[in-house]
């Protein structure tokens, strides 16, 4: 009975925190299906969207305006962020090597991670947010759900029903499927690449911001280098869904938060950064295009 | 006979660089700090030769070189700490390195560009973890102490360090030179410009990566083992990402696929990065005493160091891709007929 209980804790920890890495896994995914690039800079809006709700929260405390308003800015402010990164940075470089845009984000990534430590009222100390428990814990048996968990996964899936409306229903979204298909033949259509990769970074940097807001609730401890971490664990989690592919990032991110509770829960918490990156490493030799990822060959 | 010329001048020319430098050092006019950061520019130099090799000239981009330094590093600590003689451990911990090369590179490199970029960071990655969690071998967190050095006497170990340390950046710049010069290093420059092509002219791609990579791998091992007994302690948290992308820096900036770059840019980054290491902190005062101590305390000058890399390779990407010197080489022979005409 105790095995079980402990195996029920973990699978519901596993999952809401494979739905924060689904979320995050969305925007590499997106941005990778659209310009093959891996936007190393993604898991650093995580960390801005978290440093934006975590004054809101601490400015106003927990309320549910202030706890909607921290959601809405530090959605916005990723927007900003992810929208303002892919112009100035990326765009120059859609048709240069991928290698080169792949330095440039790590690059990016850098400065995102420690400017804000050059300024005071952020620094490089540690930051906790104090959370207060909303509701009492719920039980079943043995088993204890903490609320925030629970509101975790629920809002996940609900971004994440949103974002499949607006990819599979939308005109924008329309757009976007046939650029990542062909981006030259559908400029040749009349639809415009640029704005189309600003809205697909602009819908990843949304999902990150969220992230992040969820992240801290569930973990809350902030510093500038916070995002790498997650941003790496949902990198892995898009490649094990297959890269490229919306319903395989949430599959991806699922998994992995299983196999990080799973492995925090039996052997220990320190080894869970070696069995990510493990099962990138075997995913990548066995079966390179992911779960539900499809195949491209190469052209010559 | 080309290559004959260009190694004896390398020779004459380095052997009189260390004579003088040696002579700088016995009457004291270099003193121990700067001999340090000259050690220092010179581990640089090698790791960056290496990631070189495997970036530049066979264009598979590795982001974990520093997981290759902590490996080299650690096994030749951990040698000297049982008592094996300075030589063999030093060729040890470079030996240990290139076989795990081998090992990793042999299932990742047959993946290409990004996904191979992430699986070195992973390996890099878990490197680390591995560090940390093998305490009883390693030191764990708190990391490996009293290593002991190149001399009995602490306060020489820095002159000692650099009798070793020199002679071997110049042996790691001959054998770079002598690979990419020789039939084996045109393979490896034609996989780097078209891998499909090279496949078709009958270049075995995958056998010309994994030899490249586990070279890439013993330099960077070798720059790990001569570490560990000059700076005579180690820690994990020295082989994080950012130190294996402090190399991908200095590999780009001199430009991907050239030496005599990747040594200008070696020198020139560690010297900046401890340049503002060591004045961010008066920096930061002299910003507090001109504005007056603001309530949130003042700007933090250290962080800086980071934020100039890291917008030195967006910069770059954006308006010199192809570096300082992108894939050219000062050539001595050049500079010397150029002379004589």
């Amino acid at each position: 009975m105790e095995l079980f209980t402990q195996i029920i804790q973990q699978l519901i920890n596993g999952l809401s925190l494979g739905g924060i890495y689904a979320l995050i896994a969305l925007g590499y995914t997106m941005v990778y299906g659209i310009v093959k690039l891996i936007n190393f800079a993604h898991g650093d809006i995580l960390m801005v969207g978290a440093y934006l709700s975590y004054f809101v929260l601490t400015t106003f405390g927990f309320t549910p305006w202030s706890l909607a308003a921290a959601f809405l800015l530090a959605v916005v402010g990723s927007v900003v962020l992810g929208v303002s990164i892919e112009a100035t940075c990326y765009r120059p470089l859609r048709n240069a090597p991928r290698i080169n845009a792949l330095i440039t984000a790590i690059g990016v990534s850098i400065v995102l991670e420690n400017l804000p430590r050059v300024f005071p009222f952020i620094g490089s100390d540690y930051r906790n947010l104090s959370v207060p428990s909303f509701f009492e814990n719920i039980t079943f048996g043995e088993v204890t759900i903490i609320p925030i968990k629970l509101i975790t996964l629920v809002v996940t899936l609900v971004l994440m029903g949103l974002l499949i409306l607006i990819v599979d229903y939308s005109k924008s979204g329309k757009a976007m499927r046939a650029v990542s298909y062909d981006m030259g033949a559908s400029a040749l259509m009349g639809i415009s690449v640029n704005r189309t990769v600003s809205f697909t970074f602009a819908l990843g940097s949304a999902l990150a911001g969220a992230g992040g807001v969820l992240y801290i609730l569930n973990f809350p401890q902030l510093d500038t280098y916070m995002g790498i971490m997650p941003g790496l664990k949902a990198f892995v989690a898009a490649v094990l869904g297959g890269i490229g592919s919306i319903p395989g990032a949430m599959v991806g991110g699922l998994i992995l938060g299983l196999a990080e509770t799973f492995t925090t829960g039996f052997i220990s918490s320190d080894l869970t950064g070696a069995v990510v990156f493990g099962i990138l490493i075997l995913i990548l030799m066995f079966k390179p295009s992911g779960i539900l990822g499809v195949h491209r060959k190469e052209k010559v | 006979m080309r290559i004959l010329r260009n190694f004896a001048l390398l020779a004459v020319l380095g052997g009189g660089l260390f004579a003088v430098l040696l002579v700088l050092i016995s009457t004291g006019i270099l003193d121990d700090y700067s001999l340090q950061i000259l050690c220092t520019a010179g581990l640089n130099i090698m790791v960056a030769l290496s990631l070189n090799l495997i970036s530049g000239f066979t264009g598979q981009l590795a982001l974990g070189h520093a997981g290759f330094l902590a490996v080299g590093a650690y096994s030749t600590g951990i040698l000297l700490l049982a008592h094996v003689p300075l030589p063999l451990a030093i060729l040890g911990g470079a030996l240990i390195t290139a076989l795990l090369g081998f090992l990793i590179g042999f299932p990742a490199l047959r993946l290409r560009g990004d996904y191979l970029a992430i699986v070195t960071l992973g390996v890099g990655e878990i490197i680390r973890v591995l560090i940390i969690n093998l305490g009883d071998l390693t030191g764990g967190a708190s990391g490996l102490r009293n290593i002991p050095g190149y001399a009995h006497n602490i306060m020489v170990n820095n002159p000692a360090a650099f009798l070793w340390i020199f002679p071997a950046v110049f042996l790691v710049v001959a054998l770079v030179a002598n690979l990419i010069q020789s039939s084996q290093g045109r393979a490896l420059i034609s996989i780097r410009e078209d891998e499909v092509a090279s496949q078709a002219m009958g270049v075995n791609i995958f056998g010309m990566k994994l030899m490249s990579f586990t070279v890439s791998a013993f330099i960077a091992g070798l720059a790990g083992a001569l570490y560990a007994p000059f700076i005579g302690y180690l820690a994990p948290g020295g082989f994080d990402f950012l130190r294996s992308v402090f190399f991908v820096i200095i590999v780009v900036l001199g430009g991907m696929g050239s030496l005599t770059g990747t040594i200008l840019a070696g020198v020139g980054l560690t010297f900046l990065q401890e340049a503002l290491r060591t004045n961010a902190k008066d920096w930061s005062q002299a910003v507090a005493s001109l504005f007056g101590n603001s309530p949130g305390g003042t700007i933090d000058f250290v962080p800086m160091s980071q934020v100039l890399f890291g917008a030195i390779l967006v910069v770059l990407m954006i308006f010199r891709p192809e570096g300082l010197l992108g894939s050219k080489e000062l050539r001595l022979t050049k500079l010397f007929s150029r002379g004589a005409k």
